[in-house]
């Protein structure tokens, strides 16, 4: 309600800055967003760093609820209405956005240098060739631990699978905790924070997804299988009843200190400040396994901003895109969401110690993303992204070993994707 | 005498046009519809064309699409079957005590009937919550009287999360078959059962022999009902288990097979097209069910009415 009525005061302060911007003849870049939580760090803190530089451009944040938000911006996309920078979801959904024209190519945007391959691949053509949106931030995977526990336990974080099981072992033996807070009834951690998070490194990251993607990798062979089985020795540390375990009760215990750790999107990092400011947690990024020396994590694209085919202020709007790709946005955006990292190679740093911890895995390990989110997840049934849902959860249930649960992924991928088909 | 031509009756048609009307364009045309769409499809090129009863084929015989299929149709044959099983003898049971006269009859009739009309969402929630194994309070209970080896994740499990989820909805509604029943128990004249009693029949007798067959019309009114809700149900196993109905598609029934195809899920993209087909197999289906009901059931069923 208090939110409802927020957001309306804004509409009208947003209203009354219209009139005032008309008067004095200033252009008014509107953003489409589903970060509708974003609203006030928006108008606080990022627009003001903006306009204080360039007094001429007056910017109107205009956010939707997420759930509705795919379906408003086609709506007002078809009449003509969309905002200026619309926010993008990464891969298809805005990729289909730009192949219907609505979106300008944005390669020759200065600042998209500061940019990687793999954080612009989200809002690419398929064939890597054009970038249609300024990439804005990433999650990343990792654990989080409960360092309390650790002290009482005597424990440190884990750097490979051995230890990892090690640590898990103790903190099982000592009977008081929860080992690792993970349940499978919503299935998607077990794919999400389990699959994706500490399979990169075994399928060597970008190379292993691209096979998958050209038909030389398998789900059903080498790494992708070894990340299957590496997943299946989680389950004895699981917590009792855990597959009845949602996603808010695994975030409720690990809140609440019954459990140690926690395999994490970095989104939860300002969940679990907000859920027990005095929970005191640190974080280890996925372990190396024996034989592995690189590690990989999962740098997953989530959000970025494209520029509106149909404005009329596009000189305007490439100037506020190049600012998104700077280092001022960076720092700014990064520390007033911590957990929501800025995907430009640019120099900031976070006041949050354990977001900086995610943020450094950076500097020292390779860089991919969801193996499922480009391309294979584009058939409705079987869908690539659900069969890994279930399969993770059913290997975690014990109803499935790796191997089974990895062939019928296989199975079901090669069953509608030509390149799988070949051998 | 005058041979007069029957008057035209505007009234009929004027009394009948707002249902013929609303009927029409809130039933009619969007099931007519849908059954369009379930013959077309996008696959060969962009723009949807006619492709007959091609979409029905892809479902039976494509195995990505029948497998789920039939696991649908299973579990929800299930989910109907402990309907039948518990639902509705308890509900009947239910009628037949509080038909007699014990005390507090409107206490127990409302808070029988309440879960019916509490929003499927809440009913999944409080579920959710008993049975959660991190909080719920079911472990402490089942601790307390001794039976904590009962104590397992009920809606986590492939052999238990259908079953589990048959009786939820049993339990929110409950309601309807008893107050169904009542009415009908209510409805039987005193004269009939003081005359078997004045015969020396026991209660238990004048059940079966006397109150039973009086209300079998609505026993085949509550089946009915209870198939035509239990293969249209939807929204408590998704309140309660998801889309994707877990674990491994365990309590997925047709109405959430339905709902993931026709509307995507996740990065699964929609596909209206084999939706509509699944909708309109499901037509079938009900539409067969209510059919046998009417000719097998409720014809032979005018015969014994007094």
């Amino acid at each position: 309600m208090l939110k409802r009525f927020a957001i309306f005061l804004l509409g009208i302060l947003a209203l009354a800055g219209t009139g005032q911007a008309l008067a004095q003849g200033k252009i008014r870049l509107t953003i489409e967003s589903w970060r509708n939580d974003d609203l006030k760090i928006w108008r606080d803190t990022i627009i003001p760093a903006f306009t204080k530089k360039n007094p001429d451009i007056e910017i109107v944040f205009a956010p939707t609820a997420p759930t509705e938000y795919n379906a408003v911006l086609d709506a007002k996309l078809k009449a003509g209405t969309a905002g200026d920078l619309l926010a993008c979801r990464p891969f298809d959904k805005s990729l289909a956005i730009y192949n219907a024209g609505e979106l300008v190519p944005l390669n020759d945007l200065p600042g998209m240098a500061n940019f990687s391959d793999v954080a612009k691949a989200a809002w690419s053509t398929d064939d890597g060739k054009t970038t249609f949106a300024v990439p804005m931030a990433s999650v990343i995977h990792g654990f989080l631990y409960n360092k309390a526990i650790f002290k009482e336990l005597g424990l440190n974080p884990p750097e490979t699978e051995k230890e990892f099981l090690a640590v898990l072992g103790k903190i099982k033996a000592s009977g008081k905790y929860f080992p690792l807070v993970m349940g499978t009834k919503d299935q998607w951690e077990s794919a999400t924070m389990g699959y994706q998070n500490i399979g990169p490194t075994l399928w060597g990251g970008e190379a292993g997804r691209k096979g998958l993607l050209d038909g030389t990798q398998k789900y059903n062979s080498d790494g992708f299988l070894a990340a299957f089985e590496a997943l299946e020795k989680w389950r004895p540390y699981l917590p009792q009843g855990y597959q009845a375990i949602a996603y808010p009760d695994s975030q409720n215990l690990f809140a609440q200190g019954r459990g140690a750790i926690y395999p994490a999107g970095s989104w939860d990092i300002g969940i679990f400040h907000q859920m027990n400011p005095k929970l005191e947690i640190g974080a280890f990024k996925p372990y190396l396994f024996e034989g592995k020396t690189e590690h990989v994590i999962d740098d997953h694209p989530d959000i970025a901003l494209g520029l509106n085919a149909a404005s009329k202020n596009k000189e305007a709007a490439m100037k506020f895109l190049s600012w998104v790709a700077s280092d001022e946005f960076a720092q700014l955006y990064a520390n007033a969401l911590p957990g929501f990292f800025p995907l430009a190679n640019v120099k900031y740093s976070l006041e949050d110690p354990v977001a900086q911890d995610f943020v450094n895995w950076r500097k020292d390990s390779a860089t991919s993303f969801r193996c499922s989110y480009q391309i294979l997840s584009r058939n409705a049934n079987p869908n690539n992204e659900n069969d890994l849902w279930n399969a993770c959860a059913q290997i975690l249930n014990g109803t499935q070993t790796p191997q089974q649960a990895a062939d019928l992924v296989q199975k079901n991928l090669a069953s509608w994707y030509k390149p799988q088909q070949a051998n | 005498m005058s041979l007069r031509r029957p008057r035209f009756r505007t009234h009929i048609p004027v009394f009948l046009a707002p249902a013929v009307l609303i009927y029409t364009a809130f039933m009619i045309y969007p099931l007519l519809n849908s059954l369009w769409l379930s013959l077309t499809n996008n696959a060969a090129g962009q723009i949807p064309s006619f492709v007959g009863l091609q979409n029905y084929f892809t479902l039976f015989a494509r195995e990505q699409w029948s497998a789920p299929f039939w696991n649908s149709l299973r579990n929800n044959a299930v989910f109907f079957l402990i309907h039948m099983v518990v639902q509705n003898p308890v509900g009947l049971f239910l009628a037949a005590l509080l038909n007699t006269r014990i005390r507090g009859t409107w206490l127990y009739r409302t808070a029988i009937f309440v879960p019916t009309i509490l929003s499927v969402v809440i009913v999944g929630f409080i579920w959710k919550l008993i049975l959660n194994p991190a909080w719920g309070i079911s472990r402490s209970l089942l601790q307390f009287v001794g039976l904590v080896a009962l104590d397992k994740p009920w809606l986590g499990l492939e052999s238990t999360a259908l079953v589990t989820l048959s009786l939820i909805s049993v339990w929110q509604n409950i309601g309807i078959p008893m107050l169904l029943f009542l009415a009908a128990l209510i409805r039987i004249p005193d004269e009939l059962v003081e005359a078997a009693r004045v015969d020396g029949a026991g209660g238990w007798k004048i059940f079966w022999r006397i109150q039973l067959p009086l209300i079998l019309p609505t026993v085949g009114i509550v089946s009915v009902l209870t198939f035509v809700g239990n293969f249209n149900a939807f929204e408590l196993i998704y309140a309660t288990q998801g889309a994707l109905a877990g674990p491994n598609f365990a309590s997925d029934i047709l109405g959430t097979f339905f709902f993931r195809t026709f509307f995507g899920y996740q990065l699964q993209p929609a596909d209206p097209f084999m939706g509509a087909t699944i909708a309109g197999v499901m037509l079938v289906i009900i539409l067969t069910g209510v059919l046998i009901y009417f000719y097998g059931w409720q014809r032979r069923m005018q015969r014994v009415r007094y």
